[in-house]
């Protein structure tokens, strides 16, 4: 802030304080030749009004908070640029709480980082923290009980996008996973005719084993082969977990897995999105939470 | 008393009755709405997954119904019936005064149809897109033309108290809304606001605490000084309170905002000074209250026999409460507290339900047989019956939305041995449910005591000529 602006805001501060001192202080006695308790002289439409004086209470209230005004300006950063005497700030009240909070809490996380994760898992004491964590940063998408919902990993069925080692989920917790997204193939350079989308969901169908048109499903089998379906998701259509390309052959359908909803995934693709939390949650919680989350499926 | 022997002028009452119907009328619209967007809260299928019926659209929807139609309606009339009568002189440009009220519908009108089709600039109080907002500005100013005339061609020597407040709160509202609406258009009915980032927000909060301030306060304050002295026939109790308090409202409220940004990307030191003006404000506020209560003082019998008076002191109540409540809820600490919870919800209906809409029903009770030659309202019974409504809907409002918000504000703040927080934002939802139910039927009972008031506002304005006043003032005007 320039000198001019902080001497600007200190300026209008003083006046529209000061202002209020004065205009205590001009109101104080009564008015001209009106002796207290009388009207006023004016009528308005038959309205008069008294020459009452203010209430001594309410006028000890105006100055106590005026008193109190110049009290914690002096104290605290609100005169332009001065930084108030207490040399407050709102940043280091929170680096103060945050150093507090690592202090009396920090011991219980770092020895929960000493344990590894597939151990920790086994604790009931650091699951439940887990739980806990994972109630506040992860349920908003994944569900209070981790089963996911349509576009968001269920956590709980062993079937892992990413890979399910307890280094995969650290990993994906720390950094967060941006999958490759799986293409539109109505758009370039599949151009798929819908006929064809048709003929790949049939086929898709049949892996995990339900009832399709044969002949659709065949001339699918041929697409997925052709159009570099088996690029990401494998020939055997069992997924890539380096690419984060779904098993399609177990029945889990994190987009859903009707008839319709396969259709419309291949013809106008997915891409979701797993945030990184290292900033927010550092590596000790997201310890603790990797914990909690692959307690969930064993 | 030196103007008790003026000749009465030809007053303008024809406006001020049709912006006194449009005011019940509109009231019974923005609370419908309110009361509907409390219910989906509870009943989230009750937008009946209908685009336009959403609780996104439908809440900006209630907040400009009940403000600006059913309290700008109210604050138009009784200003234009009090400037005129106090002023002793004939309202100023009546074919303007006209234009204000065909303008003002028309923006409320503009507003209920793009607010729900989705068009807003997304400023919270300030929600109409560019047409409408620069509609506004030229409708406001010709208010502020037609006002203001008619105090520069007053029979009085002095001006006014109720005078000083509707003239500060019109002249503020023009310079806040014209301030934040600035902005700049992409297309028909979308734009961008001429401010970016933290100045953005505070722009925003400058106009909508003085939103607050100035036109739920200070014109409203307007009201009380004409109607409560009218009412109960007493003088006003002191004339220099109302000067020291005056002066002081509107030149603290200016700087009050920032504490709606506590605790946000908003400089340290804005937030100091928001939250230092904050508290001085209560003294100030208090002042008006005082004012009211001590003019009232001499007619405490009327409180047994005129439901009308009932309004107007119960008014002034939730008036102290909500201006005591409003500078503890702007320390820092305690905003720590309230701040983002169901308490501020409940801070606010205090005021508006409380204060703003009680002086306002009060008010209007007075102005409908005024204005229509009658003796009295049709039925003081169904004044009572409102009265009653009125009180306990906004009691169980703000009773349930203390609860809801306190509880909210202590549960995001519990932590586990561990450091964790002790509860999922989820469960402070399931927490507040039940209180939902309460609020929503506070709402209803106070929406149904605005359906009473239009039945006994149309009975004493179709009521029998014998109901009439035999030497109203009207009466005499018109012989005159």
């Amino acid at each position: 802030m320039s000198n001019f602006w902080s001497g600007w805001i200190i300026t209008i501060v003083l006046i529209n304080l000061l202002g209020c001192l004065w205009l205590l202080w001009w109101n104080r006695e009564q008015d001209g030749d009106t002796s207290v308790g009388k009207s006023m002289g004016h009528s308005f439409d038959g309205i008069e009004e008294i020459n009452n004086p203010m209430p001594k209470w309410w006028l000890n209230l105006f100055y106590g908070t005026i008193i109190f005004s110049f009290i914690y300006l002096a104290l605290y950063p609100g005169m332009g640029s001065f930084k108030g005497l207490l040399g407050w700030t709102s940043d280091g009240q929170w680096q103060l709480e945050v150093d507090k909070a690592d202090q009396r809490y920090g011991a219980i996380f770092a020895e929960y980082a000493k344990v590894p994760v597939a151990d920790l898992a086994k604790d009931a004491e650091a699951v439940a923290v887990g739980k806990r964590l994972f109630g506040n940063n992860c349920a908003v998408c994944h569900g209070s009980d981790a089963r996911g919902s349509n576009g968001f990993p269920n956590l709980t069925d062993g079937d892992w996008i990413f890979g399910g080692s307890p280094e995969n989920i650290i990993e994906t917790i720390t950094k967060g996973r941006t999958s490759i997204g799986m293409p539109a193939f109505t758009a370039a350079p599949y151009q798929l005719e819908d006929a064809s989308i048709t003929d790949l969901t049939a086929y898709l169908l049949t892996l995990s084993n339900r009832k399709a048109n044969a002949g659709d499903a065949g001339k699918g089998g041929q697409l997925f082969a052709e159009k570099g379906c088996a690029a990401c998701h494998g020939g055997d259509a069992t997924g890539m977990q380096m690419m984060g390309a779904p098993n399609l052959t177990d029945n889990v359908w994190l987009y859903g897995g009707s008839e319709q909803a396969i259709h419309t995934t291949i013809a106008h693709g997915r891409k979701g999105v797993m945030p990184a939390f290292e900033g927010t949650l550092g590596s000790a919680k997201i310890h603790v939470i990797a914990s909690y989350i692959l307690s969930l499926s064993q | 008393m030196s103007n008790i022997d003026l000749p009465v002028p030809q007053y303008h009452y024809d406006v001020v009755k049709k912006l006194t119907i449009m005011a019940v009328v509109w009231g019974i619209v923005g609370m419908f709405v309110g009361v509907l967007i409390a219910s989906q809260l509870y009943m989230p299928a009750l937008n009946f997954d209908i685009p336009w019926l959403t609780y996104s659209r439908l809440r900006p929807l209630h907040t400009n119904a009940v403000i600006f139609a059913f309290g700008g309606n109210a604050l138009i009339a009784t200003s234009f019936y009090a400037v005129q009568r106090t002023c002793h002189t004939a309202l100023f440009a009546p074919k303007l005064a006209s234009f204000v009220f065909w303008g003002w519908q028309a923006i409320i009108v503009a507003a209920a149809i793009s607010l729900p089709l989705g068009y807003t600039s997304s400023k919270e109080y300030a929600e109409l897109e560019w047409p409408i907002d620069i509609a506004i500005a030229v409708v406001w100013i010709a208010y502020a033309i037609v006002f203001f005339g008619t105090i520069a061609q007053r029979k009085t020597k002095h001006i006014y108290v109720a005078n000083w407040f509707y003239g500060g709160f019109i002249l503020a509202v023009a310079l806040l809304h014209i301030v934040n609406s600035a902005a700049i258009p992409v297309s028909a009915m979308k734009s961008y606001s001429a401010y970016a980032g933290a100045v953005d927000a505070m722009v925003q909060w400058w106009y909508g605490h003085n939103a607050v301030g100035f036109y739920l306060t200070a014109g409203f304050l307007g009201m009380m000084y004409y109607y409560i002295p009218k009412r109960v026939n007493r003088p006003v109790y002191s004339y220099r309170l109302s000067i020291v308090h005056f002066w002081a409202l509107i030149s603290v409220y200016m700087w009050a905002g920032p504490h709606h940004l506590h605790y946000t990307a908003l400089p340290d030191w804005t937030q100091t000074v928001g939250m230092v003006f904050s508290l001085v404000l209560l003294a100030p506020s208090w002042g008006g209250m005082i004012n009211g209560i001590m003019t009232l003082s001499g007619a405490w019998e009327k409180l047994r026999d005129d439901p009308v008076v009932r309004f107007m002191i119960v008014a002034l109540s939730f008036y102290g409460m909500s201006t005591f409540e409003g500078p503890m809820m702007a320390i820092k600490t305690v905003n720590a507290l309230s701040h983002y919870t169901d308490w501020t919800v409940g801070h606010v209906h205090a005021g508006a339900l409380g204060w703003v809409a009680m002086i306002t029903i009060g008010s209007l009770y007075c102005l409908v047989p005024w204005l229509w030659d009658k003796q009295e309202m049709y039925s003081l019974k169904l004044v009572n019956l409102h009265f009653w409504l009125a009180t306990v809907g906004t009691v169980l409002y703000i009773a349930a939305m203390w609860v809801a918000g306190i509880s909210q504000g202590l549960m995001w703040r519990a932590i586990n041995d561990d450091g964790t927080l002790a509860y999922t934002f989820v469960e402070s939802l399931k927490a507040t449910y039940p209180y939902y139910l309460i609020r929503a039927i506070g709402g209803f009972l106070f929406f149904a005591g605005m359906v009473v008031m239009a039945y006994n506002v149309f009975k004493t304005i179709h009521s029998s000529p014998e109901a009439n006043r035999a030497d109203t003032p009207n009466a005499a005007a018109q012989l005159a």
